[in-house]
């Protein structure tokens, strides 16, 4: 039996629970033991990426403190678990740090590499429109990458073709960013909000129910246009997909 | 031309280019279709990623070797009867090329194929001193009408519609006006090019690789012009940046393959003219730059960008760049690549740049010499944050959410209070002040967090 510590990222943990207990549950469905260190906060990112990467220290310690133990640590979201692979760092526990970044997985990732899932007995008929988010796909590389020319693989895709009744399609531009990018979507509010219009109106083309992914942030703010415009389109996570 | 010299913040020149959104919408769509072009003629070449590598390790090479090769280039070219120059800065530059049009007598200038020259900001600097500069290359002569800066390194007039060029040589070659047919406006302006080349006393022209071994440097084009103002001059200057340098001919096969198919999907360049000498009665010079260049050389971090061809693969392949448009990156060279060289230069004026990027990591997969640019893009924000460029507000507001972050109650407490007042109180977030609001909805805020139903459902 694997042992999992979850981590949830914060705005996870406070405005999209239902992900979070889906990932919990999915978990436990395919045999895991889950536990969830209660006193997690934020990976850091949105400090980190707006370049404020010197003031994550005690955010840091923080995390490194909750993970330090974990055999692995899994994250329904695939740029917080790439900033923790990429730039976790404590000065205090240094190997503790390095210990975790080893160790930190993507959901999907986690499902396909280390559970080796083959099948799921979960049933979704609907039309789902598939979003890839570049720092899971270019960042962890969960899913081949168009200007690459190498063989074409998706981890969240293999996922989804367990799922029974479910149709999935991509847009056009299959791999292009939904201009979420942490603080950008507020510090250039302008281009973000052009780009996740663009990407909904490619996914529209394909008379979609659904829209999913396996980070959401970029779920949040494509859910964010939608609601704005009225749209029937509904954003649902992979984890609540796969948990159905 | 000087229309970058006070710098509009990248968000702002974004928003304006955005508020018309059929012609972003049309922007966006003729540089990706570019960038699909690309995709279809890389996917040709099995080898392209082992292609990619030989050309990025060569790169590094030379610039690890750069005394060397740099000064046995210059051994090779004044062996070959060339006058090689060297210039520290922009300044330098721009008097050197002055100081040989004086000596000649040097009325007019025909140019063709040099962002070196844009970044020196050579044209405003000579036609101060009296001399016509004409810029050959189809789409720079229509920005270089319109007293605009190129807009992209590869395809200078990008920005534009057939529609503005034809009013732009209306006004400037009296061709028909609303005549829009791209046949009908090629020949106007051929016309008068053709006229600017006879009458030339000097032809510059940029370097695309200029090779240690030989001496000799290589220019590409599509349209010839380089060819033809260099060929009918009776001086040729050729500009180059210090990084353009490749040791050995036979590495031009590597290059000349990744250049064209990144920049627009053609397998090789119309034109891949190789210059070795002056012909009998020609002077020609070369103009070796380095304008902060050796200063990016020392810095570990960002050293990986002079590696840097020139074939804009990360401009096409930029979603923001597509949405936002070239000038809004108010420098010479645009783009991803540009956030990353122009704070070198100037850190106080690009100190947005960097920030003008999701981190998507498109434009480090597309670079056909392997240049991290959105590694360096994080790199960047975290220098120039240290250097205090990061206004009063953002840092505040940053150290506010690192304290939050920092202790798990005090980050509870804010996330309940938070989702109260948003379910309580949905005015205090839902206005004008707030940049998601703008065009966004909020996300739902629920009376529960996670932690909360973990702790009453946990199962054991």
């Amino acid at each position: 039996m694997k042992k999992v510590s979850l981590f949830i990222p914060c705005y996870v943990d406070q405005f999209y629970p239902n992900i979070a207990v889906a990932t919990y549950e999915l978990l436990q469905k395919l045999g895991c033991e889950v536990d969830y260190p209660l006193n997690q906060t934020c990976c850091g990112q949105p400090l980190a990426n707006s370049g404020f990467n010197g003031m994550t220290s005690a955010c840091n310690k923080n995390f490194t403190e909750n993970f330090k133990d974990a055999d692995y640590v899994v994250c329904p979201s695939g740029s917080c678990a790439l900033h923790i692979k990429e730039h976790l760092h404590d000065d205090a526990n240094p190997a503790a740090a390095e210990r975790i970044r080893n160790r930190v997985y993507e959901l999907t990732e986690f499902l396909t590499d280390i559970l080796k899932v083959k099948q799921l007995n979960v049933s979704f008929p609907h039309k789902v429109g598939m979003h890839i988010s570049c720092h899971g796909q270019r960042g962890l590389h969960l899913s081949s990458m168009t200007e690459l020319v190498s063989p074409e693989f998706s981890k969240p895709e293999q996922l989804l073709n367990m799922v029974k009744g479910l149709e999935l399609s991509y847009p056009k531009r299959k791999d292009e960013c939904c201009g979420f990018g942490g603080t950008f979507c507020v510090f250039e509010e302008a281009v973000s909000v052009k780009m996740g219009k663009d990407r909904l109106t490619e996914h529209e083309e394909n008379n979609i129910e659904y829209i999913t992914g396996g980070d959401v942030s970029c779920l949040m703010h494509l859910e964010g246009i939608l609601r704005r415009q009225k749209s029937p389109v509904k954003i649902i996570h992979i984890a609540e997909i796969l948990n159905s | 031309m000087e229309k970058f010299l006070k710098p509009v913040e990248h968000a702002v020149a974004a928003e304006k280019f955005i508020s018309d959104e059929a012609r972003t919408n049309w922007h966006d769509e003729t540089l990706w279709f570019v960038r699909a072009k690309r995709d279809k003629i890389v996917h040709k070449l099995p080898e392209w990623e082992s292609l990619r590598e030989l050309g990025s390790q060569i790169k590094n090479h030379a610039l690890s070797n750069l005394d060397t090769y740099l000064l046995a280039f210059e051994k090779n070219a004044q062996a070959n009867g060339v006058k090689v120059h060297w210039a520290a800065d922009a300044k330098e530059h721009n008097e050197i090329i002055l100081e040989i049009a004086r000596k000649n007598n040097v009325k007019k200038i025909v140019k063709s194929k040099s962002m070196l020259t844009e970044e020196c900001h050579l044209n405003p600097f000579l036609i101060s001193k009296g001399i016509e500069v004409v810029d050959t290359d189809l789409g720079e002569r229509i920005v270089q009408f319109r007293n605009e800066p190129p807009s992209h390194i590869v395809l200078p007039a990008i920005h534009l519609k057939k529609q503005d060029v034809s009013d732009t040589f209306h006004e400037h070659l009296h061709t028909e006006k609303g005549n829009n047919d791209p046949q009908y406006l090629t020949e106007a302006a051929r016309q008068h090019l053709r006229n600017k080349f006879i009458e030339a006393d000097l032809s510059i022209t940029g370097v695309n690789f200029a090779v240690a071994e030989t001496g000799g440097f290589v220019v590409c084009t599509n349209e010839g012009n380089a060819d033809m103002g260099a060929h009918a001059a009776k001086i040729h200057i050729a500009c180059m940046g210090f990084e353009k340098i490749i040791p050995k001919a036979e590495h031009l096969s590597v290059f000349l393959r990744l250049l064209t198919r990144s920049a627009t999907g053609q397998p090789i360049t119309t034109y891949s003219s190789h210059f070795h000498r002056p012909r009998k009665g020609q002077e020609m010079h070369i103009v070796i730059v380095d304008n902060g260049r050796s200063k990016q050389l020392g810095r570990e971090d960002f050293r990986n960008s002079l590696k840097c061809i020139r074939c804009a693969a990360c401009f096409n392949t930029c979603p923001v760049y597509r949405r936002s448009g070239g000038h809004s990156y108010h420098n010479a060279t645009a783009g991803p690549i540009g956030s990353i060289l122009n704070p070198n230069i100037n850190m106080r004026e690009n100190a947005d740049l960097p920030f003008a990027s999701t981190l998507c990591g498109s434009c480090t997969n597309v670079c056909p010499v392997k240049i991290n640019i959105h590694e360096q893009l994080w790199k960047w924000r975290q220098v120039l944050t240290e250097e205090g460029y990061a206004s009063s507000g953002k840092t505040a507001g940053m150290k506010g959410m690192a304290f939050v972050l920092s202790y798990p109650k005090v980050f509870r407490f804010a996330g309940k209070a938070g989702r109260w007042i948003i379910r309580m109180f949905p005015g205090l977030v839902n206005n004008t002040l707030n940049p998601w609001y703008k065009q966004r909805e909020m996300p739902v805020a629920p009376k529960h967090s996670f932690r909360d139903w973990y702790i009453k459902n946990k199962k054991a």
